[in-house]
């Protein structure tokens, strides 16, 4: 119902006056959805149905590949529920919006730091659509019909990535990797190589958990192509940043950092490069500047690249991004502070080799199945297929990794599992108790 | 006027400083191999205390929709209610994850696949995938189905229609698929069908509408624009951004548009998130049903799973099944307002857009005339007369303690100033709002030009932000550094 004094200022005595415009043959009458709810039916309802949900609360998992779920200290929860931020709006009235957008160049700052890049934009959807863009920026440098990829990456990314590239018309060149390392196979990226190559990309660590400790050499083997490096961003604490070994681009996933899986969204794309291609990079970015008093102040900028200036001409057509998202990473990153950091992910890498050893002891079961450095995450191999496999471990309350053999047919009987600091002793008991059920 | 926006000087976060110095030695625990650690490491190593103090500090220098009025155009800034964020949070959404066995997450596909069928009913479509990130996303899927589909039919259509009213994403993300974009003239604000045939033809492969436009006038000649386009073998793609003016009105599917996106937070409530995350799913009729993203979630009397199987699909946009944290906020939505609260909506925010207008137009010129649905676009072109721009009044109505309208958008109305006040703000709210623009109309023009005076910082110098590029913490130093060895 409109308030009457609404209805005497328009002239009108119904509001459907006010959608005269709509044609009579593409008029409806009324929607066929479900009666409304009060609120406290809606949460009756939406709990009843969340509860067939088996949460990671509920049974210990082993799933990473891109989405972890780290602890967030409660800190954290605080700050982004602040409505000042999750109910803004991008920050196009820069002097009102001075809180977003220093938290915003504060996210920038703290990837840059991890990344080694010049410049991280404030965010693109997920990892697999930052390398989406990562490919399509690639080509806008350097064109070519080929680009090059780490088999060892995420086939969920891969599948993204191939979406990306049609609009180019460009293909996708897989270089292998030494089945018993896990690593690039650097004579394989040597010969696929070719003067129609626009970009190369390689994990690191990659889909498998491994590090890869040749990257001087893969990163002179390339010379002077795009070169995009994939990171997982808590790896970089303890890790090399990728600009030391040559990465004109890094993109990783950054959702962990203070947020929970969520089933998979939203996650936060991490998304930067060098000085000199920032002009051709997407998405939005924050810069330092000062007001009129000389203060110093944020304000959104390079907006000559975007899509409501260039249109068709844009680096890129994103718009909504996952700005809460970097607010998130940087207040995380902050709450744990740098020593923090460093504990937890020294600890996560600690915990995965033992959780790997552990399984080990159990015969006719192989972890990890690569000889390497690993990070928080590892391929194991059991003599049992998968969906066999997963449907015992999860009748013993334990849900198992991400099953490898669909991506990697040469992986067969084998798994990702993906430890953090929440997984505790009993939880990796569990698992090998369950593994040691099915012997 | 008694508004002011809280101002602290607040330094950066790497800035503030610790009793505790944390210095690279803490890189030497690290249990990587020498060859792969990193040697040194700048980030913030502060007590939570001190966290918490610089965040609160900062979120009381933003301006959000719980602060005010934000009748930012076609951005619909409608208020969130907080059930849906309370529901959001629960364990059971929170705590799954994507690649769980389908058997384990059977609550949250059951909520996906009766939003899918609540989108389908309101959008009047065939069937509806969830998995784009976002508005944009959801074109470039739409795009890529589109594209898929002529395709299939053994046709290559190189252009994509679109008129000069569109959002910026339009033909960026149809540029994005490989499309050659075609600019179309509007006519009245409207799009003008003559010169539509004139361009339309056998390299068409569709053309990208929004309903009602973004100058929110409502499109009447939808049906013969349909026509038009389809009678030449392309597809009509409606841009959601504009839904709110039309739930329970009309919908897209009998207007026949045939591939469409939705913005979920813009028409159902969830939060911007000052920039994101939000959720554009699209729906399309059949047959372009098999050209949708995979997976699918279909269900099976009462079990849900996902199924690969459709060997047209374009493949995947984004990883994993779509942003299921916004996606259960719309569901959360759409089924605490049901059909009547749905209509009323639409019903509300078109009343409330042209109380407004009425108002305003009396005091800055409205560019032909007439009534609107959910939005208008001013012209504050005869502003300059009085020393005053667009921006300078956008400025200025900062210092009352309001968000600006979208301004210099769309770009064929000069000094354009676009106004959506959503169904959610009071007559009191849009007095108010009136009320204010006529003041700063009667106020000096240095004033206004100077302005904004009461927010946390003053009017920011843009260009030198692009000059400069100082876009992170490092280089931040580095500038400074140099900067002081000049003047020393």
């Amino acid at each position: 119902m409109l308030p009457r004094k609404m209805l005497d200022k328009l002239g009108i005595s119904s509001p459907d006056e006010l959608f005269r415009e709509i044609p009579d043959k593409a008029r409806i009458d009324g929607l066929n959805i479900p009666p409304p709810l009060g609120q406290i039916d809606l949460e009756r309802e939406i709990s009843e149905i969340l509860s067939k949900n088996r949460t990671m609360d509920d049974l210990p998992t082993f799933l990473g590949g891109g989405v972890y779920r780290h602890h967030i200290p409660p800190v954290v929860q605080e700050i982004l529920s602040r409505s000042e931020f999750y109910t803004s709006y991008t920050p196009y009235q820069a002097e009102a919006s001075q809180g977003m957008l220093q938290a915003l160049f504060e996210y920038q700052s703290m990837m840059t730091e991890l990344t080694g890049m010049d410049a991280v934009n404030s965010s693109m959807y997920d990892w697999s659509t930052a390398l989406g863009e990562a490919a399509l920026m690639c080509h806008r440098i350097r064109p070519g019909t080929r680009f090059l990829i780490a088999r060892s990456i995420s086939p969920e990314r891969k599948a993204v990535l191939r979406t990306y590239l049609k609009g180019i018309n460009a293909s996708i060149d897989e270089i292998s990797f030494n089945p018993s390392t896990g690593k690039i196979n650097i004579d394989d990226l040597k010969s696929r190589l070719g003067e129609d190559t626009f970009g190369i990309y390689l994990e690191n660590p990659n889909y498998f958990g491994v590090f890869e400790d040749e990257v001087d050499d893969i990163s002179r083997t390339i010379g002077d192509r795009p070169f995009v490096v994939g990171a997982n961003p808590l790896s970089l604490v303890l890790a090399r940043p990728p600009s030391e070994y040559g990465a004109d681009i890094v993109i990783g996933e950054g959702h962990h950092l203070g947020t929970n899986p969520n089933f998979g969204g939203p996650l936060l794309g991490v998304f930067g490069t060098r000085k000199e291609h920032i002009r051709k990079m997407p998405g939005r970015i924050i810069g330092a500047t000062t007001d009129m008093a000389g203060k110093r102040a944020f304000c959104m900028t390079l907006q000559t690249r975007e899509q409501h200036i260039r249109r068709d001409k844009a680096t890129s057509n994103i718009c909504t991004n996952e700005a809460l998202m970097a607010v998130a990473a940087c207040a995380y990153i902050s709450a744990i502070g740098k020593r923090g950091l460093v504990r937890l992910v020294s600890d996560n890498v600690i915990k995965a080799r033992k959780f790997a050893k552990m399984i080990s002891q159990i015969d006719g079961f192989d972890a990890p199945i690569f000889d390497a450095t690993h990070f928080n995450e590892f391929a194991f191999r059991s003599p049992i297929p998968n969906d066999n496999l997963q449907k015992k471990l999860l009748s013993n309350d334990v849900h198992g990794g991400i099953p490898l053999d669909e991506g990697f047919p040469e992986l067969e009987n084998s798994m990702l599992l993906s430890v953090t600091e929440l997984h505790t002793e009993h939880d990796l008991l569990a698992f090998k108790a369950a593994l040691e059920a099915m012997e | 006027m008694s508004y002011r926006q809280a101002c602290y000087d607040e330094p950066l976060i790497f800035d503030l400083e610790s009793e505790q110095f944390c210095g690279d030695e803490v890189l030497k625990d690290s249990p990587l191999p020498e060859t792969l650690r990193r040697k040194c490491l700048n980030l913030p190593d502060l007590p939570e205390r001190d966290v918490m103090k610089h965040f609160v500090r900062l979120s009381q220098m933003n301006f959000s929709i719980d602060t005010g009025f934000y009748p930012l155009g076609s951005c619909t800034m409608k208020y969130n209610p907080k059930i849906n964020e309370h529901i959001a949070r629960l364990p059971g959404a929170s705590l799954i994850h994507p690649n769980q066995d389908e058997s384990t997450v059977q609550g949250a596909l059951q909520i996906m696949h009766e939003l899918e069928n609540m989108l389908c009913e309101i959008g009047g479509i065939d069937a509806v995938t969830l998995q784009p990130a976002a508005g944009a996303q959801g074109e470039f899927t739409g795009l890529q189905i589109m594209r898929a589909y002529h395709e299939d039919r053994g046709e290559e259509r190189k252009e994509v229609i679109v008129p000069d009213t569109a959002h910026g994403t339009n033909p960026a993300s149809a540029a994005m698929v490989g499309f050659d974009v075609v600019e179309l003239p509007s006519k009245n604000g409207m799009v003008d069908c003559d010169a539509l045939k004139s361009v339309a033809g056998r390299n068409t492969a569709g053309m990208m509408l929004t309903n009602p436009n973004t100058l929110g006038i409502f499109e009447k000649d939808v049906l013969e624009i349909a026509d038009i386009i389809h009678d030449c073998g392309a597809l009509l793609y409606y841009d959601g951004a504009n839904f709110n003016a039309i739930l329970g009105k009309t919908n897209p599917g009998k207007m026949n548009f045939d591939i469409v996106h939705f913005n979920l937070h813009k028409t159902f409530s969830t939060p911007h998130g000052g920039g994101g995350p939000g959720a554009g799913p699209v729906g399309v009729k059949k047959p372009l049903d098999q050209y949708l993203p995979v997976p699918r979630i279909v269900k099976n009397g009462t079990y849900y799973s996902l199924d690969y199987n459709y060997p047209k699909s374009i493949g995947k946009v984004r990883a994993y099944l779509g942003n299921f944290a916004v996606l259960l906020r719309a569901y959360a939505y759409i089924r605490s307002l049901g059909p009547e609260g749905l209509n009323e909506v639409s019903s509300r925010a078109v009343a409330n857009s042209n109380y407004l207008k009425t108002q305003l137009e009396k005091m800055i010129d409205l560019p032909f005339g007439g009534g609107r649905m959910h939005e208008f676009v001013l012209s504050g072109e005869k502003l300059k007369s009085k020393g005053v721009r667009t921006l300078d009044l956008a400025k200025r109505l900062l210092d009352y303690g309001v968000h600006a309208p979208t301004i210099y958008f769309p770009l064929i109305i000069d000094e354009a100033i676009m106004i959506e006040p959503t169904e959610t703000e009071s007559i009191q709210t849009l007095d108010r709002f009136a009320e204010i623009v006529h003041e700063i109309l009667q106020e000096d023009s240095e004033t206004v030009r100077s302005a904004p005076h009461n927010t946390s910082v003053k009017r920011i110098d843009e260009v030198k932000a692009a000059r400069e590029l100082i876009l992170s913490y490092r280089s931040l130093k580095e500038h400074e550094r140099k900067f002081k060895s000049h003047s020393s």
